[in-house]
C-alpha cells in the first residue's frame, strides 16, 4: 500500500514540476505577481511529496518488501539495517529518485530562504530548476521505475553488492548528489539570469553560497569515495583516475573555478559572462557524470546499470538543458558587458589565472577520459588513457595552483604589486624551504617528490596564516583576528586544506614502504621500522557472510604497538568474496596489513604496507569542506538570502 | 544485473596482485618489474594495471613480463614484446605517436589559448575607463544594491 502511494505521489510530483515549471516562467515574462507567487507553493509541494515517494521506498527497503524488484535485486532479510536503508540508493533506480529528491529539495530552499531576490529572477530559477526535475522524472517513470511489482515475489534477495556494505560508501552517494544537484541552483541561476538579460553584483552574491554548498558537498562526497577505495579495495590505492572518479572530479574542478569567479562578478562586476558560461558547464560536467554512470559507455570499475535505452535518454537531457542554455548564452551574453576597471596585477587577474589553471586542468581530465572512444571511432585505435597519463598531463596545473595561490591571495583589489605580495611573504617562503631541505636531508637517496611535496603544502599553508596575520593590522591586533569575516577564515582553512593534502599525496607516493611474503605463523619478520608477527589464523562467521581472520601483532623496538585483524570474508549470498584490511591508524603514518591464500607449506600470504601522512590527504579534505562551511556562515551570506528590505516592485524590466 | 555482478567479481575477488613466488630474487630487477606493470593494463578488468590485479591474465603477463627482464630486455623492448602480442589496448600510458599527438598536445595548447585569452581580458579591463559606470543600473536599484552591500 505503502508502494502505491510512494508510486502515486513520484507521477504527482512529476505533475507539479510540469506546472511549476510553466506557470512561474509566464508570470515573470508577464509580472503576474499571483502566477509568479505560484513557483513557490508548487516548489515545497513538489518536495513534499517527492519526499514522501522517496520515504516510501526506503520503507520498502527497511522491511524487505521482496514484491519491489530492485529490493529483490539490491537487499536481503539478513543485511544489517544500515546496509537496508543504504541500499536504496545502491542501485540505478534508487538513486535517480535521490537525484530527483535533492533536485526538488533545492528548488524548495531557493522557495524557503530566497525571500531577497527579485520575484521575476526567483520565479525564473524556481522554473528552470522544475525543468531540470521534469527531465528526471519523466526518466525515472519511463525508463527506470523504482516502485517496479513482481507478480511473484520471491522468498528472499539477492543481496547488495557486498562491496557497498560498508559505512563509507553508504554516504559516499548521498553526498555526492547533493554536490552534483547542487550545481543545478547555479545553473538555474545562470539561465534566469540570462531570460532576464542582467546580472549586476548582488547575482554573485546569491550564486556563490549554493556554488559553494554543492562544492563542499562535492568534496565530502569524493574524499568518501576515495577513503573508502583505501581501506577496501585492499591495497591501498586512493585514486585511481577512473572515468567514474572523473565523473565526480571535473565537476568538483569547475565548482572550485566558479565559486572563485562568483567573487569576482560579487566584488568587482566583471567576469560575468564567464561566470555564467561556467555555471553551465559545470553543471553539464554533472550530468556528463550521470550519463558515464549510467551508459556502460565507458569501462569503468563502479559503473552501474549499464544500459544503452536510458543512456540515450540522459543524453537527450544533457543535450536539451546544455545545448538550450549554451543558445541562450550565445544570444544574450553580450548583454552581460563588464564594469569593473583592474590592472593586470590584481586579485582580479589572480582569479583570472585561478580559473584558467582550474578549467584547463578539468579540460585534460575530459580529454583524457573521453579519449579511447574517439580514438576508436574516429582512428580505430583501440587504447587505454590510464594514471600514468593523468598524473604526466594533470598534475603541473596542480603545481602551478600551489605556487602561484598564496601570492594571489595576498593581492588586493583593483591594482597591487607583485613584488609588496611576495615580501609579506618571505617568511612563510623560507620556512616552507627550510622544511623541505631537512626532510631532503633527513631521507636518504629518494626521489625528490616528498620534499617538493612538502614545499608546496607548507606554502600553501604558511602563506593562508600570513595572509590571515596581515588582517590583523600594523600592531598585530590579535583580537581583530576574531572579529574576521568568516569568508576570510574559511579561505584560510580551505587553502590550508589544499595544501595538506598536496604534500600528504606527495609524501604518501614517495615514503611508502611495502612488503610482500608468505607469513609463516609465529615467526616474526621485519618492515620498516616494525616487527611483524602473524599470531594466528581462524574461521569466523559474520551476519550475512563467513571470514578467515588473521591475528597479526605489531611491534615496534620490542614493545607492541598494535594488534591487527584482517580478514578475508565470502558472502554466500552475492556469491563474492571480499578482503578487509586491517589498519592501524595514526595520526604520521597508517600500518596496513592485508591476509591472502593459504600456501602449500603452511604459510598465509601476506601484504604489509607502511603507509605515512594516509590521514592527511582526507583530513585535508576535511579541513577543505571545513572551510567552505565557515566560508558560508559569513553573516554577509545570510543577509543577503534573506533580506526582507526588498522593495516590491524595485526592479525594472529589462 | 548477473553482467554487474560478474564484472565486479573481477574486481572483488581479494586483490593479490603480485604473489610472493612471482617476486624475482635480483631486487633491482623486481623493482624494474614492479615500475613496468602498473603501466600495463589488465585486459581484462576494467581500468586496473596488471600490478594491482588478480585475475589470471594478469598473473600471466607479470610472468611474462618478469620472463623477458630476466632474459636480458631492456625496459622498452619488455614493453614492445606484450604490446606486439596484446596490442596498444595494453598500455596504460598512451603513446604519443600520431593521432595520440592530440591527446598529448591538447592539455598544453589549451594552456595557451586560455593563457591568451585571459592574458586579453584583464589587458583591456586595466585600459578601460570607468565610464560605464552605475548608467545601466536605475535609483532605485543602486540604492537596494548599496543597502545589501552594506550589511
Amino acid at each position: 500500500m505503502i508502494t502505491e502511494l510512494g508510486h502515486f505521489t513520484l507521477i504527482l510530483a512529476f505533475l507539479v514540476a510540469i506546472v511549476q515549471t510553466v506557470f512561474p516562467l509566464i508570470g515573470a515574462g508577464y509580472r503576474w505577481t499571483g502566477w509568479m507567487k505560484f513557483g513557490e507553493t508548487a516548489a515545497i509541494a513538489q518536495f513534499a511529496l517527492v519526499s514522501f515517494s522517496f520515504g516510501a521506498l526506503v520503507w520498502a527497503f527497511m522491511t524487505s518488501d521482496f514484491s519491489l524488484r530492485i529490493v529483490v535485486e539490491n537487499s536481503h532479510s539478513l543485511k544489517p539495517m544500515l546496509y537496508k536503508i543504504s541500499g536504496t540508493w545502491g542501485n540505478h533506480e534508487g538513486s535517480m529518485l535521490l537525484w530527483v529528491l535533492i533536485v526538488a529539495l533545492f528548488g524548495a530552499m531557493a522557495a524557503f530562504f530566497g525571500a531577497g531576490l527579485p520575484p521575476t529572477l526567483k520565479a525564473r530559477v524556481l522554473s528552470v530548476q522544475a525543468a531540470i526535475g521534469v527531465a528526471f522524472y519523466a526518466f525515472i517513470l519511463f525508463t527506470s521505475n523504482p516502485f517496479d511489482r513482481l507478480i511473484v515475489a520471491p522468498f528472499d534477495g539477492q543481496d547488495l553488492n557486498p562491496l557497498l556494505q560498508d559505512p563509507g560508501l553508504a554516504f559516499h552517494p548521498p553526498f555526492l548528489y547533493l554536490g552534483y544537484v547542487g550545481l543545478s541552483m547555479a545553473f538555474s541561476f545562470a539561465v534566469a539570469a540570462l531570460i532576464e538579460g542582467r546580472i549586476d553584483a548582488a547575482w554573485g552574491r546569491w550564486v556563490r553560497p549554493w556554488t559553494l554548498a554543492a562544492w563542499i558537498f562535492l568534496t565530502i562526497g569524493i574524499a568518501l569515495g576515495s577513503w573508502w577505495a583505501y581501506y577496501e579495495l585492499g591495497w591501498g590505492g586512493f585514486w585511481f583516475w577512473d572515468p567514474v572518479e572523473n565523473a565526480s572530479f571535473m565537476p568538483w574542478l569547475l565548482a572550485a573555478a566558479l565559486l572563485h569567479s562568483a567573487i569576482v562578478v560579487e566584488k568587482r562586476e566583471a567576469l560575468k559572462s564567464w561566470t555564467i558560461l561556467l555555471a553551465i558547464i559545470a553543471f553539464g560536467f554533472s550530468l556528463i557524470g550521470t550519463f558515464i554512470v549510467r551508459s556502460g559507455l565507458l569501462t569503468s570499475v563502479h559503473a552501474f546499470a549499464n544500459d544503452p535505452e536510458r543512456g540515450v535518454f540522459i543524453l537527450f537531457i544533457l543535450v536539451i538543458f546544455i545545448g538550450g542554455a549554451l543558445t541562450l548564452y550565445a544570444a544574450r551574453a553580450q548583454a552581460m558587458e563588464a564594469k569593473g576597471v583592474f590592472g593586470m596585477v590584481s586579485r582580479e587577474s589572480a582569479l583570472v589565472l585561478n580559473n584558467i589553471l582550474l578549467a584547463v586542468s578539468c579540460f585534460v581530465v575530459f580529454f583524457g577520459t573521453m579519449w579511447p572512444m574517439v580514438a576508436e571511432m574516429a582512428f580505430d585505435r583501440k587504447l587505454s588513457v590510464g594514471p600514468p597519463f593523468f598524473n604526466a598531463a594533470f598534475t603541473p596545473f596542480m603545481i602551478a595552483l600551489g605556487i602561484a595561490l598564496p601570492v594571489g591571495a595576498m593581492l588586493p583589489w583593483k591594482r597591487g604589486k607583485i613584488a609588496k605580495a611576495a615580501y609579506s611573504l618571505r617568511f612563510a617562503f623560507v620556512l616552507a624551504v627550510a622544511l623541505a631541505l631537512l626532510v631532503w636531508a633527513m631521507q636518504t637517496g629518494r626521489s625528490a617528490l616528498g620534499p617538493a611535496g612538502l614545499f608546496l603544502g607548507a606554502w600553501i599553508t604558511f602563506g593562508a596564516a600570513v595572509d590571515l596575520w596581515s588582517r590583523t593590522g600594523r600592531k598585530g591586533n590579535l583580537s581583530r583576528l576574531f572579529r574576521l569575516p568568516g569568508a576570510d577564515w574559511g579561505k584560510a582553512v580551505a587553502h590550508t586544506g589544499l595544501g595538506v593534502t598536496m604534500f600528504a599525496i606527495a609524501g604518501l607516493t614517495a615514503w611508502e614502504v611495502e612488503d610482500i611474503r608468505v607469513a609463516q605463523p609465529g615467526k616474526p619478520f621485519d618492515v620498516g621500522q616494525f616487527t611483524f608477527t602473524l599470531e594466528d589464523v581462524r574461521r569466523v562467521e559474520g551476519p550475512n557472510y563467513f571470514s578467515t581472520m588473521a591475528e597479526v601483532l605489531v611491534e615496534k623496538d620490542g614493545r607492541p604497538v598494535a594488534t591487527l585483524y584482517p580478514e578475508k570474508r565470502d558472502y554466500p549470498v552475492a556469491r563474492m568474496p571480499t578482503t578487509e584490511a586491517a589498519i592501524d591508524y595514526r595520526f604520521l603514518r597508517d600500518v596496513y596489513v592485508v591476509i591472502g591464500d593459504q600456501q602449500a607449506d603452511g604459510g598465509w600470504v601476506m601484504r604489509t604496507y607502511i603507509k605515512p601522512l594516509a590521514n592527511w590527504i582526507w583530513g585535508g579534505c576535511i579541513l577543505m569542506a571545513l572551510g567552505g562551511f565557515i566560508s558560508l556562515s559569513d553573516r554577509r551570506f545570510r543577509v543577503a538570502a534573506g533580506a526582507r528590505k526588498a522593495p516590491s516592485g524595485g526592479v525594472p524590466a529589462e | 544485473m548477473k553482467r554487474l555482478l560478474l564484472i565486479l567479481a573481477f574486481l572483488a575477488s581479494p586483490v593479490w596482485a603480485v604473489q610472493p613466488d612471482e617476486v624475482l630474487d635480483d631486487p633491482v630487477l623486481e623493482q624494474r618489474a614492479r615500475d613496468l606493470s602498473t603501466g600495463l593494463r589488465c585486459l581484462v578488468c576494467r581500468n586496473e594495471s596488471i600490478d594491482e590485479s588478480n585475475a589470471d591474465l594478469a598473473r600471466d603477463l607479470r610472468l611474462l613480463l618478469r620472463e623477458r627482464l630476466v632474459a636480458g630486455d631492456t625496459d622498452d623492448e619488455a614493453i614492445k614484446f606484450i604490446v606486439d602480442r596484446y596490442g596498444e589496448y595494453v598500455l596504460l600510458r598512451p603513446t604519443s605517436s600520431g593521432a595520440n599527438l592530440v591527446l598529448w598536445l591538447a592539455g598544453p595548447i589549451m594552456l595557451l589559448i586560455a593563457a591568451g585569452l585571459g592574458w586579453n581580458f584583464v589587458r583591456k579591463r586595466s585600459n578601460a575607463q570607468q565610464s560605464t559606470g552605475g548608467e545601466a543600473l536605475t535609483d532605485t536599484e543602486k540604492e537596494r544594491l548599496e543597502q545589501i552591500l552594506k550589511d
